[in-house]
């Protein structure tokens, strides 16, 4: 079993390491990592830097999809995040008092948390299907942070602010640092404990688990509260990094990102199996292929061809109807009937 | 999703069948939208001068052709059970196409049925991939959308002015009842498509299909139904209806620019959940569209006349719509099943 796990990063892993050693015929620097004024720099770092809000973001689309479900509103929820932190700070009579940062930043996280429970009461309770249910908050929700940030983009100038998205600590940068600790945490928290079993047995079968004396409806709701509080994080760490709100721009469309970087992660779309390194590595592809596109000079728009490839060649290669196709080719051994009559 | 705890109704069951399929409960959440509707037009009529102009209900229409086009194709898929996420992508394509082929002094003639074929072949290259390879229509679409927009982006990144004499004349064709009552030729067409889909709907072999795989496929596809050739069918026809859309659009931008149509499945979506028909598939009416489109162009009127509300209102005022609706339609179908 294991091994299969090591099969199913494999590829990813690989696409990465290429990926990154193609980048050195154009950039001869580019695995080079100085040490200025205590602080790392890099490509590789920026690498990682950039991946922080996907990261996280695709750590809670994780939990979400392995119970089956699917989160459309995480990058709205991000923009909610940065835009109220923002605002608080923004209305701060000192922008860099640490209190009133953390007050700010508490503020967000909790009514992140609680759209969360907003999901996740839709999803469970009333029993509306998961992509539908959170289109809602991903239409709804980048209103919303139009209507706190009154449309406008708020800047803000606040150093302890700032420290979240580009600070550093130990030379590392602080939101490396923040996203280790969540995934460190998320991965002891499901792998140490049952938590992980009875979310991939929930995302197997609600039914079945339920009759089993899982408590599948708390959590579900617990897992899309996970998620929107990741995507809180995220949406502070871009916010702080910019150093500013920006409704529209942040995390727009993240969440297909986090999808995309789950789906490359090995973590099947139907539910009840994931891998939280896997979509973290995913993540940390995503990033790199933006990264790299801008090392060589492409233009940055054929990016979303490269994805639109790695979409298309990862679903065919775990499509079982498409290996069957092709080792039937290869072995001309008599497949399985297709399930499906093409008439 | 078999539910222990309920002892079978024999009450519900020993109803007549007629009242048992009855029209009432599926027409429920279109009844339901169309008193939205109407409620929405009284408050404006009631709030705003000059707000009961004929010419005000026409350019709903005349704001939104393309976008009743592209829902009408949605609303296939959607009765199917399954979703497109690519339908903006393709439009914003098409528009760039549109206007690069134009730009290159290309003949409208030809650049026409070259971008619908375009739109039509990535819809039908979509949905071989959803049935052949048992892509999930999410993440099928999704790379689809990818793909469009890469595309549009790569083509040509800024905004192309369109200046072809067809083009144009399409533009600011009017078709006029009285003076100062137009519709546009766009609205023509939309309206033209949404007749010929309801019709293949509710009265072709190929419409019943549609409505049988949304109810249960594994029934269908007992049943003897052509699934697949369905399947690939109604994302061939969301296909064809976002280029199209995408035409219209280009008519009434004069432009092509890889940044259109910006979040237009969601909208296009949100106009199909709102006309009532049921996410799930296998419920719904194309009529119900219809209104769901006009519900979000009454929505942006509405804004527009009171003038101090900022846009980012329709955004929130769609959204709580949506969750109405939706627990509507949940409450609807809990009663019948």
């Amino acid at each position: 079993m294991s091994n299969l796990t090591r099969h199913r990063l494999f590829w990813p892993a690989a696409v990465l390491v290429l990926l990154l050693a193609s980048n050195v015929f154009f950039a001869p620097r580019f695995f080079t990592i100085t040490l200025q004024d205590g602080h790392l720099y890099g490509s590789l770092i920026d690498i990682l830097r950039s991946a922080t809000p996907l990261a996280l973001v695709a750590l809670g689309m994780t939990m979400v999809i392995a119970t089956g479900g699917i989160d459309l509103s995480l990058g709205s929820i991000m923009a909610i995040s940065g835009a109220l932190a923002c605002l608080i700070i923004g209305d701060l009579p000192n922008q860099n008092s640490v209190g009133g940062v953390l007050i700010a930043v508490g503020v967000a996280l909790v009514l992140s948390a609680l759209l969360g429970v907003w999901n996740g009461v839709l999803v469970s309770v009333i029993g509306i299907q998961p992509i539908i249910a959170t289109l809602i908050l991903m239409v709804a929700g980048r209103g919303i942070a139009q209507l706190i940030t009154d449309g406008q983009i708020i800047n803000v100038t606040s150093a302890p602010y700032r420290v979240i998205g580009a600070g550093y600590l130990l030379g590392i940068p602080v939101s490396v640092i923040i996203v280790a600790v969540v995934v460190a945490a998320a991965m002891l928290l499901v792998r140490r404990s049952a938590l992980g079993v009875l979310i991939e047995s929930v995302g197997a079968s609600p039914t079945a688990s339920r009759l089993a004396g899982i408590r599948a409806r708390g959590l579900t709701i617990t897992v899309y509260v996970f998620a929107a509080f990741c995507a809180g994080i995220a949406g502070l760490i871009f916010s702080s990094n910019v150093a500013s709100a920006d409704s529209n721009a942040a995390g727009n469309l993240i969440e297909l990102d986090a999808i995309l970087a789950v789906v490359i992660g090995g973590t099947a779309l139907t539910g009840g199996r994931f891998s939280i390194a896997g979509s973290v590595l995913g993540a940390v592809l995503i990033s790199a292929l933006d990264i790299t596109t801008y090392t060589i000079g492409v233009p940055a728009e054929t990016t979303l061809l490269f994805k639109a490839v790695v979409v298309v060649v990862l679903c065919l290669s775990q499509s079982a109807a498409f290996r069957a196709a092709v080792f039937r080719r290869r072995a001309a051994v008599p497949a399985t009937p297709a399930a499906e009559v093409s008439a | 999703m078999i539910d222990i705890s309920a002892p079978p109704q024999p009450e519900t069951a020993a109803v007549t069948p007629r009242r048992r399929r009855g029209l009432d409960r599926r027409h429920i959440p279109v009844l339901a939208t169309l008193g939205l509707l109407a409620f929405m037009y009284g408050l404006g009529v009631a709030n705003y001068d000059n707000f009961s102009d004929a010419q005000v209900f026409l350019n709903i229409f005349v704001d939104n052709a393309f976008l009743l086009v592209v829902a009408a194709g949605m609303t296939f898929v959607i009765l199917t059970g399954g979703i497109d996420l690519s339908v903006g992508a393709v439009v914003a394509l098409t528009t760039v196409l549109a206007a690069t082929l134009l730009d290159a002094g290309w003949p409208a003639a030809v650049v026409l049925p070259l971008v619908l074929l375009m739109g039509t072949s990535m819809g039908l290259g979509m949905g071989a991939v959803i049935h052949y390879f048992k892509v999930e229509p999410f993440i099928a679409t999704l790379a689809g959308m990818f793909l469009a927009r890469g595309l549009a982006l790569l083509i040509n990144r800024n905004s192309i002015p369109i200046t072809d004499p067809f083009w144009t004349a399409m533009a600011q064709e009017r078709i006029r009842f009285a003076p100062g009552i137009f519709i546009s030729t766009s609205v023509v067409i939309a309206l033209v498509v949404v007749l010929i889909g309801a019709y293949v709907l509710a009265y072709t072999r190929f419409g019943r299909t549609v409505y049988a795989i949304g109810g249960n496929a594994d029934s269908a596809l007992l049943m003897g139904l052509p699934v697949g050739r369905t399947r690939i069918a109604v994302y061939t026809v969301s296909g064809f209806c976002s280029s199209l859309g995408g035409v219209l659009l280009s008519f009434y931008m004069l432009s092509g620019y890889s940044l259109h149509a910006q979040g237009m499945e969601l909208d296009a979506i949100a106009a199909v959940v709102i006309g009532g028909t049921i996410l799930t598939g296998g419920s719904g009416y194309l009529l119900g569209t219809v209104l769901g489109v006009m519900v979000l162009g009454m929505i942006q009127t509405i804004i527009a006349f009171q003038g101090d509300l900022s846009s980012w209102w329709t955004k929130i005022v769609i959204g709580v719509l949506l969750f109405a609706f939706i627990v509507l339609q949940r409450l609807v179908t809990r009663r019948t099943s």
